[in-house]
């Protein structure tokens, strides 16, 4: 079976299924791909409640989120197909790209004119952090024990260990509590939580759960099965000092050690990485350096809110429908030191009605206090914007309009966080 | 002074508090619920409770379920121990509640997801 469509949406999770709908309300023939039986994506096991404070205006767990989308689906043309791989994409001569699909129905080719890539991320692994020992089992990433608790209802753990302070090792370490395991404490190599403020006083103080910062696993013990974990106090360097080891005996190590954007499907088309984000490098409208391919949610660069998956999805979604053949002209925005990343990474300054209100996203690359953010176009201060408090774990977003200062295809835009003065 | 971080929403004010219950100053919250929010965990903490019950379906071991406010926190364990109890045999909806007044706090514990319709 061969078929076209103008859009393919690749991911059926959050930011997948926010692009399908948005490509179809702009009038696209739409085809969404998922590997998983069920839409949804990590949202599925993410029970805990939060999510849509800024979409809906309340206080949502990950499911009914994301339910919320899927429901948006019927009624549409989007065509949705579940427990199907994507084994290949192919630029072809003209124009637009060939898929290459297995399902159940076998295998086929899908031509389309314009791809969204919305793949989300990977967490890192034991293999990824360099801990000694043997290889027991009992070693999960936070997703992968959360999986066990929540979709499989089966506990991974009585009594472990969680290294890395990242959300889902909190939300974790709460979640495996409330169901009777005990956990010893939590771990970060780090001297400041990765994971956001509120999620610190509400899975790991409310019960009374310890945060280890400046610490690490050096090494784990067991045969079939892990049965202890040796700690380390860091310098800061990072590097375990010598005679701070501590045994705490355990039957699970559970890493929340950070997440890495999910773009292997792409590696072959050879397309623009950005460093920092570990994502692919766009423009305003989402689309990489490769016409018609267009990225979001976390296989772009790991948000810390649903909210500004979905968002970010609607405008690529909007964007692959509308996409059309023209001549783009990029210029970068430039991120300066106090800047860890800045998305998009340049802006098309081809249309003008595209600059208008440019949504842009950024992490600071430490802690501020009274900062101010600063936009410079051409040596000139453009745009700039207080903020009491600015922290790396923290995304902030902005709408900035760019219509009126002058872009040209030489142009340098570049942002920069200073102290304020009192 | 008392510092606390408000957990109403991702932004985590760092509120500082001062005063007695009936009569507090709240400085920090960038919006008027961290007041609120104050008063309650001084006198009354509370929190959402979200977990999973049992159900009697193979193709999903169990659904999702959260409280439809908020619960007294040192009510948590009690709630758990009362869900963990049940088996759920009817394929109930998203938003469909599973218990009526959880360990009596006016409270009901509802489905968050149509995983039991949909498949």
């Amino acid at each position: 079976m061969n078929s076209s469509y103008d859009v393919v949406v690749i991911g059926g999770g959050p930011a997948g299924v926010a692009a399908a709908v948005a490509a179809e309300k702009s009038g696209a023939r739409v085809f969404l791909i998922e590997r998983e039986a069920r839409l949804g994506g990590i949202l599925k096991q993410c029970i805990h409640d939060g999510f849509g404070l800024l979409r809906f205006g309340e206080k949502l767990s990950g499911p009914e989120y994301v339910e919320r989308y899927i429901d948006m689906l019927s009624g549409t043309g989007i065509a949705v197909s579940v427990l199907t791989f994507v084994t290949g994409i192919k630029k072809l001569t003209d124009d637009g790209y060939a898929i290459s699909i297995v399902n159940r129905e076998g295998a086929s080719t899908i031509i389309t004119k314009s791809i969204v890539i919305a793949t989300g991320c990977r967490e890192r692994t034991a293999k990824q952090v360099f801990i000694h020992g043997t290889r027991p089992a009992g070693v999960f990433t936070a997703g992968n024990a959360q999986y066990y608790v929540n979709i499989l209802g089966k506990m991974p753990t009585k009594k472990c260990v969680i290294l890395g302070s990242g959300d889902i090792g909190l939300i974790m370490a709460r979640r495996l509590t409330l169901e009777g395991a005990v956990v010893e404490g939590v771990y970060e190599v780090k001297n400041s939580p990765s994971g956001l403020t509120r999620n610190i006083v509400q899975c790991l103080h409310d019960f009374n759960i310890p945060l280890h910062l400046s610490h690490t696993v050096t090494r784990v013990f067991g045969e079939s099965r892990l049965t202890a974990v040796e700690i380390c106090k860091v310098n800061e360097k990072m590097q375990p000092i010598k005679g701070t080891e501590r045994i705490v005996d355990c039957d699970a190590l559970i890493l929340s050690v950070g997440l890495i954007p999910e773009n292997e499907v792409v590696y072959d088309l050879n397309i623009p990485i950005d460093p920092k984000t570990k994502g692919l490098v766009v423009d305003q409208s989402f689309m990489t350096d490769m016409k018609g391919i267009f990225s979001c949610g976390n296989a772009l660069h790991v948000n810390d809110l649903v909210d500004y998956v979905s968002e970010g999805a609607e405008i690529a979604g909007k964007n692959a429908a509308e996409y059309i053949m023209a001549e783009r002209k990029l210029i970068k925005l430039d991120a300066q030191k106090n800047i860890l990343y800045i998305v998009p990474q340049q802006l098309d300054i081809s249309d003008a009605a595209k600059l208008c209100d440019v949504k842009l996203y950024f992490r600071s690359s430490e802690d501020f206090d009274n900062a101010v953010l600063t936009i410079d176009v051409d040596g000139k201060e453009f745009f700039k914007k207080k903020y009491a408090h600015l922290r790396p774990p923290e995304m902030e977003s902005l709408n900035i309009d760019f219509s009126n200062c002058g872009l040209k295809a030489d142009s340098k835009i570049s942002f920069d966080i200073s102290r304020r003065t009192k | 002074m008392i510092e606390m971080v408000c957990i109403v929403c991702p932004n985590g004010c760092l509120l500082q508090v001062e005063g007695a219950t009936e009569n507090l100053t709240v400085s920090g919250a960038r919006c008027p619920r961290g007041k609120t929010y104050a008063f309650s965990e001084l006198t009354n903490p509370t929190r959402s409770l979200t977990t999973t019950v049992k159900t009697a379906f193979p193709d999903s071991p169990v659904l999702p379920v959260r409280t439809d406010g908020e619960i007294p926190k040192e009510k948590i364990f009690d709630a758990m121990k009362f869900i963990n109890s049940l088996t759920i045999n009817s394929r109930i909806k998203r938003g469909g509640i599973v218990v009526e007044n959880i360990v009596d706090t006016g409270i009901n514990i509802i489905s968050t997801s149509d995983i039991l319709i949909r498949i």
